[in-house]
């Protein structure tokens, strides 16, 4: 190995051959080959891997890389609609700055001495989630929303000893999906049953009557989400918690917490767990690598115990006045418990629980406040523009917080192709949903933000304009 | 070998942060929102009125609130209590492959290119993103000789749960899941490998090492039946151990009709040397924040990139990226895919990270970093035997790849210093704490450094010194080691808190109600 | 209030070791270990142990036997201890060790530290149950009780921690009383049994990582190998329920009463035996299907023929292979460090036909695959 032509690497600084032949010297062997006896003959790989040449100078390497990406359009070039399920709120420069310092980027599992501010930013950010949903207990966040519902509705189904949850048809189908996926169970008797109840198709809402209908003594949760994904605020939450309570079930919401400045915490509806994103709070979306989901709850031992994710507990050391932080009732977690475990628990998003920790500091309640505040004003704004278009109508519009429908069956036109028209006015329409929600007719979900300006607003009016003429 | 090294003093920084909440200034302000413009507000009204009354929020959230580089220097001073991987020698985390993420690599995972894309945008202008998604596929194909990577997984463990899923559709589009209830592991395993498929509803059986180390392959024999739905095992195992009879574990298990997955958190010595492919397996995975140079981040995001022999690929979730030749698309239309696990199509940024890591590296490159690790780790390992206390169990004559499971079984036989006595001692010397081992310890007091490509000759002596140092304290004055660390931002923690209702605290609101209760 | 530590030294444990032989019961064999130059390990070690509670000899009342029984390495490591009772010297017995633990229950000492090795345990065990906190210093020859710490250094260390009451993650369990027929091992034959229970000590260690994970809590295991047996359980089946904790935790978790020492029987989850023998057993079984629900017993891995010995051979031969159900924490199988589980019924074609591997409950849907040693 050391006889060819080689490349010294600068990201391996043995790579020198001097400094290998040393080393191998110091072992007592004469080449690295022979630190490989040990696997057979008929396992070795013979050939060199086929991967393109490599592109050693870093100049070289990053031009090639931006070449390809040049080919994206971002969402700051283009106008963006898109929400459902991943959202372009401002990251404001702390957040950045935050999530590129070396020590956050890069530390991993290390015990809370070494690490103790990293344990500290994940306590703050629970606190602070604790704040916007009303819940004294919030776990470090998992993958993402969907994740967190699935882990919830599993932690319900082992609290209630159910099999069976009830979700609104308004669900986002993607959520759902992994809903299903964590719901199987190689056992049949084990799987959890997941059933979906109509809506209002007038308002979206929830059909109460239909829910009154289905649950029973197997329900073990109702899972509703605020905003639903249709966009619109589930105005009878209170109601469904308590019906599910009635009913010995569990009362389970999902929210986007950048609208609880102005939307109540679910804790005052009855919710008896929390879940949601926190991609909206500072993190970018990434193309789909900004998802992060949470999972809260209230203080007490029983729901504590069925989490499957770390939560971080604050305590105090041998010295006065100092805080110390740790792991709580850690014997519930796969790692600890292995197979015995309620759930399993691994590396999830890190990095992006100090950043939401860092947004929330920085906006602060009257940040939050303002921040639903003009959402809305903006979303509603963009909703009266749009409805006056002929040709469109905006179903279950009325109690929108940042996303509604636009429907297009009045112009006859598809969504996709209204999208590939406003591709070249340069504005990413609204995500289409009309296979996942067919009786919605042409349909797509368009998402306002504060980042849209006036103008973005009436930018897309007149294209659509010019589009639906 | 016998190197002079100077031990560097060492302190962490202290800043003793209060919590952010305690620090609220009432009125400061961290960031001023773009609020609506006075036509939007003149057209609409107050945002209140669109919120039915019932779902208002009545009282505000107590939040902190304070000024914008009173926020910043806060998180700057927690980012300053955190020992990052380019802060130290980060030999300790063994099995976590502490490896250096390029720099230039992080900046192109920041360009608004992948940061501000958004994953619904139509095709034509994601062709970049799904161009990187793609070519690094086809990459990990070659590594491993499997035929379909997915991203999805948000990290190792989460890959190894799409295993148990995939392992879920096969049989049950085989008509025999009913039947096919039992998934075997070995106890070496990466704890993941037995939680996940219990997760999805397995029966779990695990295979403790024989003599050797090896899992014992007469029980695995024994074990394999028709209720077999599969194997999930790692190779070398957490013990640096090579199991060169990994092929007959995996024909025992096809033989009675069970998938085998290779769980590759262990990859980083055999890199371009042996592959999932030639050892028969079905699935294997690849943990591209460990072996692929991504960043740790403080537990992610990160990515279990799993693949699949043709067969399995069928199952995976949705949607996999195409190729027509001409242009790259999303593909969702897979009836038999075992649907999700997670939203959209993975974490863009690391795979952009791996993509320009694995262009800068090359086929000899991988194979280097490969051949260093090992190296590196059998010098360390020669430093570290010689230190008094540390032993290691199983196959004394076996070399080992890269990482071996060392034990301070001696040391604390000798003088009551144990594993978790010296993790936090050394810590004292500006290290991070070791990583001991995954639960169960069936090697007692156990340690397990993996001294990755990134570090060079000098790292490993100074990081073995610092463990030379710690046992010779252990047997000179052992009080020192036990009540450590000395030299970090806090002092010992009370852990009684942790599992007391009564006292513990997830939020700052819950610890304020029970405050009394820890005094 | 100062808390109060029993100590008492058996000063004679771990005499027969070093000479070859098997233990120190008895007068003769005691003689025997003498003129062979045996001397007794028991001094030294608790001496160890002493040292290591040095620290906190200010805030407890060290309570003792006189001379050779405690007092002397008391005094030797420090303390000024308050000696009770009376011996002779040199010829002290298992009546002394008694006597003192006796005094020291009456006393109300918090914590019981002695010195010695199974026969010492059994003989504390015989006076004070599981009544109050005790720890033992490994010392003897013969340590098959699961009641001493694993060294003398890290008694020391439990019982400080115990004494303080402050430190983190200590907690109470009910440990193994096992002793040896001392006549039959130095014949090199080994028959042990389960005596009872002691209330120990012991440190659940911590570790805070997200990765590397903690110990085992051992009731929680018990609680979920519980959960699969009875999740598992038939309606028209016989259960016989075999001695020890694990086993207990499933008559528990149904709610019915048990013996921990002996064998009870479970049809249709009710109960349908208390503490029974060979010949009940064997009428119970009758024209029924049976299944045999043991754990492991004791550090050396017994399954049969130990503490269960009313599951005899014909016992199991009549239930068959296929109906043993075994069930153990994942603690206990570690502490085999690899070895296989053993059998000894008395009757070499039952020994056999139990032999080759077993799947061993360790959890609920947690099976671990162990060798049965013929």
């Amino acid at each position: 190995m050391a006889k060819k032509e080689s490349v010294i690497y600068p990201y391996i600084p043995n790579s020198v051959p001097e400094i290998k032949e040393e080393m191998l010297k110091e072992i007592g062997i004469k080449e690295a080959e022979t630190l490989y006896g040990e696997i057979p003959n008929n396992l070795r790989f013979k050939r060199k891997l086929n991967l393109p040449k490599p592109i050693l100078a870093e100049w070289e390497l990053k031009r090639h890389v931006m070449d390809i990406l040049g080919k994206n359009k971002t969402c700051e070039e283009n106008l963006n609609f898109l929400g459902g399920g991943c959202w372009q709120h401002y990251v404001p420069a702390v957040c950045d700055e935050i999530a590129s310092r070396s020590e956050f980027l890069t530390a991993y599992a290390g015990e809370v001495y070494p690490d103790l501010g990293k344990y500290q930013a994940f306590f703050e950010f629970q606190s602070e989630i604790g704040e916007l949903v009303g819940m004294d207990v919030v776990s470090l966040p998992t993958y993402s929303w969907g994740c967190a519902a699935g882990n919830a509705v599993r932690m319900a189904s082992r609290m209630t000893a159910r099999n069976e949850v009830l979700l609104p048809e308004t669900i986002s189908p993607e959520r759902l999906a992994i809903i299903r996926t964590f719901c199987k169970s190689a056992v049949r008797k084990a799987r959890i049953d997941v059933r979906l109840i109509s809506y209002d198709s007038k308002t979206g809402l929830l059909d109460l009557e239909s829910l009154e209908n289905e649950i029973s003594s197997k329900t073990a949760a109702v899972y509703i989400e605020n905003p639903s994904y249709l966009g619109f605020i589930e105005s009878q939450s209170e109601r469904i918690s308590k019906i599910a309570h009635d009913n010995g079930a569990m009362s389970i919401v999902g929210v986007d917490p950048i609208s609880l400045g102005v939307v109540a915490p679910p804790a005052d509806y009855g919710a008896d767990i929390v879940v949601g994103t926190a991609q909206t709070l500072g993190i970018h979306m990434n193309c789909g690598g900004g998802g992060i989901g949470f999972i809260a709850s209230r203080d007490e031992e029983k729901y504590v115990a069925e989490y499957p994710s770390l939560l971080i507990s604050i305590s105090n050391t041998v010295q006065e006045g100092e805080y110390g932080f740790g792991i709580c009732a850690y014997q519930r977690t796969s790692y600890a418990s292995r197979d015995k475990a309620k759930d399993w628990v691994g590396t999830t998003t890190g990095l992006w629980t100090i950043v939401a920790a860092v947004y929330m500091a920085l906006m602060g309640p009257c940040g939050f406040k303002e921040i639903g505040q003009t959402i809305i004003q903006k979303a509603h704004y963009a909703i009266k523009l749009l409805s006056e278009i002929g040709g469109i109508s905006l179903p279950f519009s009325s109690n929108s917080f940042k996303e509604f429908i636009v429907n297009f069956d009045g112009a006859g036109m598809s969504v996709t192709d209204v999208n590939k028209a406003l591709l070249s006015h340069s504005i990413h329409g609204g995500k289409d949903i009309s296979r996942e929600f067919p009786e919605l007719g042409n349909s797509a979900l368009y998402c306002i933000t504060e980042i849209h300006s006036r103008q973005d607003i009436e930018n897309l009016v007149s294209a659509l304009k010019e589009i639906l003429k | 070998m016998k190197s002079q090294v100077k031990l560097r003093k060492y302190h962490a920084p202290v800043w003793s942060e209060p919590i952010i909440m305690e620090m609220s200034h009432r009125g400061e302000r961290g960031i001023l929102i773009p609020i609506a413009e006075d036509e939007i507000k003149t057209a609409i009204g107050d945002a209140e009125s669109y919120v039915p009354e019932e779902m208002q929020r009545k009282e505000l959230p107590k939040l902190p609130e304070l000024s914008q580089p009173q926020v910043l220097r806060h998180y700057e001073h927690l980012a300053q209590e955190t020992l990052g991987m380019e802060e130290n020698i980060d030999i300790s985390q063994g099995t976590c492959t502490m490896k250096y993420s390029p720099k230039v690599n992080e900046i192109l995972a920041r360009t608004p290119q992948i940061a501000d894309i958004h994953p619904l945008q139509d095709e034509d202008t994601i062709q970049g993103v799904l161009q990187i998604i793609y070519q690094l596929d086809l990459f990990l194909r070659e590594i491993s000789g499997m035929d379909q990577f997915t991203f999805q997984a948000g990290g190792g463990a989460h890959a190894t749960y799409i295993n148990a899923c995939v392992l879920r559709a096969y049989h049950d589009a085989n008509g025999e899941l009913g039947e096919r209830n039992e998934v075997i592991t070995t106890v070496f395993s990466h704890p993941c490998d037995a939680a996940t498929p219990n997760t999805a509803g397995f029966k779990v059986i695990t295979l403790m090492p024989d003599a050797n180390g090896y899992p014992d392959i007469e029980a695995l024999r024994a074990a394999c039946s028709k209720h077999t739905a599969g194997l999930m095992m790692t190779n070398p195992e957490d013990t640096g151990i090579y199991n060169p009879r990994v092929e007959e574990y995996v024909k025992a298990v096809h033989d009675v009709g069970g998938l085998c997955f290779y769980d590759q958190a262990n990859l980083n010595g055999i890199m371009g040397v042996a592959r999932a492919r030639e050892a028969g397996f079905d699935a294997c995975h690849f943990n591209l924040h460990k072996t692929f140079s991504s960043p740790h981040g403080c537990m992610g995001p990160a990515c279990g990139a799993y693949g699949v022999r043709n067969k399995l690929a069928k199952f995976l979730p949705t949607p996999l990226i195409g190729f027509d030749g001409k242009k790259y698309h999303l593909d969702y239309d897979r009836p038999d895919s075992l649907g999700k696990v997670r939203e959209f199509f993975g974490n863009v940024q690391v795979l952009l990270r791996t993509y320009a890591w694995i262009m800068s590296m090359g086929a000899d490159g991988l194979l280097e970093a490969a051949h260093v690790s090992v190296i590196n780790n059998n010098y360390l390992s020669k430093l570290l035997m010689a230190i008094p206390g540390v032993t290691k169990r199983y196959a004394e004559d076996k070399i080992r790849l890269d990482q071996v499971r060392f034990s301070w079984e001696k040391l604390e036989k000798d003088t009551g210093c144990g594993t978790l006595d010296v993790q936090k001692r050394m810590i004292d010397f500006g290290v991070q704490s070791y990583h001991t081992s995954h639960h169960p310890w069936i090697v007692r007091e156990p340690f397990t450094p993996e001294p990755c490509e990134t570090y060079s000759k000098e790292d490993c002596d100074y990081w073995a010194a610092v463990l030379r140092q710690v046992s010779w304290e252990a047997y000179t004055n052992p009080k020192i080691v036990k009540t450590a660390p000395h030299n970090a931002a806090i002092h010992a923690i009370n852990r009684d808190v942790l599992d007391d209702p009564k006292r513990w605290a997830m939020t700052w609101s819950a610890y304020l109600k029970k405050v009394d209760n820890n005094r | 209030m100062s808390k109060k530590l029993g100590f008492i030294v058996n000063p004679i444990a771990g005499m027969g070791g070093r000479v070859g032989l098997k233990g120190t019961d008895g007068q003769m064999i005691l003689e025997k270990a003498r003129q062979l130059g045996a001397v007794p390990e028991s001094p030294r070690r608790s001496a160890i142990a002493l040292k290591r509670i040095i620290c906190i000899k200010e805030n407890i009342e060290l309570i003792t036997y006189p001379h050779e029984m405690g007092e002397d390495e008391a005094r030797e490591c420090g303390f000024n201890p308050t000696v009770i009772g009376s011996i002779r010297l040199g010829r002290t017995t298992l009546h002394d060790t008694e006597n003192a633990a006796k005094e020291m229950l009456r006393l109300g000492v918090d914590l019981l530290l002695f010195c010695g090795g199974d026969g010492t345990a059994r003989d504390v065990y015989n006076v004070i149950g599981d009544e109050v906190a005790s720890l033992g210093i490994p010392a003897g020859v013969k340590i098959h009780s699961a009641v001493y710490a694993t060294s003398p250094h890290n008694a020391g260390d439990l019982a400080v921690a115990c004494l303080e009451g402050s430190s983190s993650g200590l907690r109470l369990r009910l440990a193994e009383v096992m002793d040896i027929d001392e006549e039959a091992f130095r014949d090199n034959r080994l028959s042990a049994r389960l005596y009872g229970y002691l209330k120990v000590p012991y440190q659940r260690r911590l570790v805070q990582s997200g990765k590397s994970g903690s110990t085992h809590e051992e009731e929680a295991s018990i609680d979920a190998i519980a959960s699969d047996v009875i999740n598992n359980m038939q309606d028209d089946c016989l259960y016989i329920i075999g001695s020890g904790t694990t086993t207990r935790a499933i008559m528990e978790k149904l709610g019915l009463e048990n013996t921990l020492l002996g064998i009870d029987a479970v049809y249709s989850k009710k109960l349908t035996g208390l503490d029974l023998n060979e010949a009940q057993l064997l009428k119970l079984t009758e024209g029924t299907r049976a299944k045999i629900v043991v754990t492991v017993i004791g550090g050396q891995g017994y399954i049969f023929g130990r503490g269960n010995q009313q599951i005899s051979a014909k016992v199991i031969e009549k239930v068959g292979k296929e109906n043993i159900i075994v069930i153990a924490t994942q603690n206990k199988i570690l502490s085999l460090k690899g070895n296989p589980l053993l059998v000894d019924t008395g009757e070499d074609k039952v020994n056999q036909m139990l032999g080759g591997y077993i799947k061993v409950i360790s959890g609920f849907n947690e099976r671990i695959m162990l060798k049965v040693a013929t």
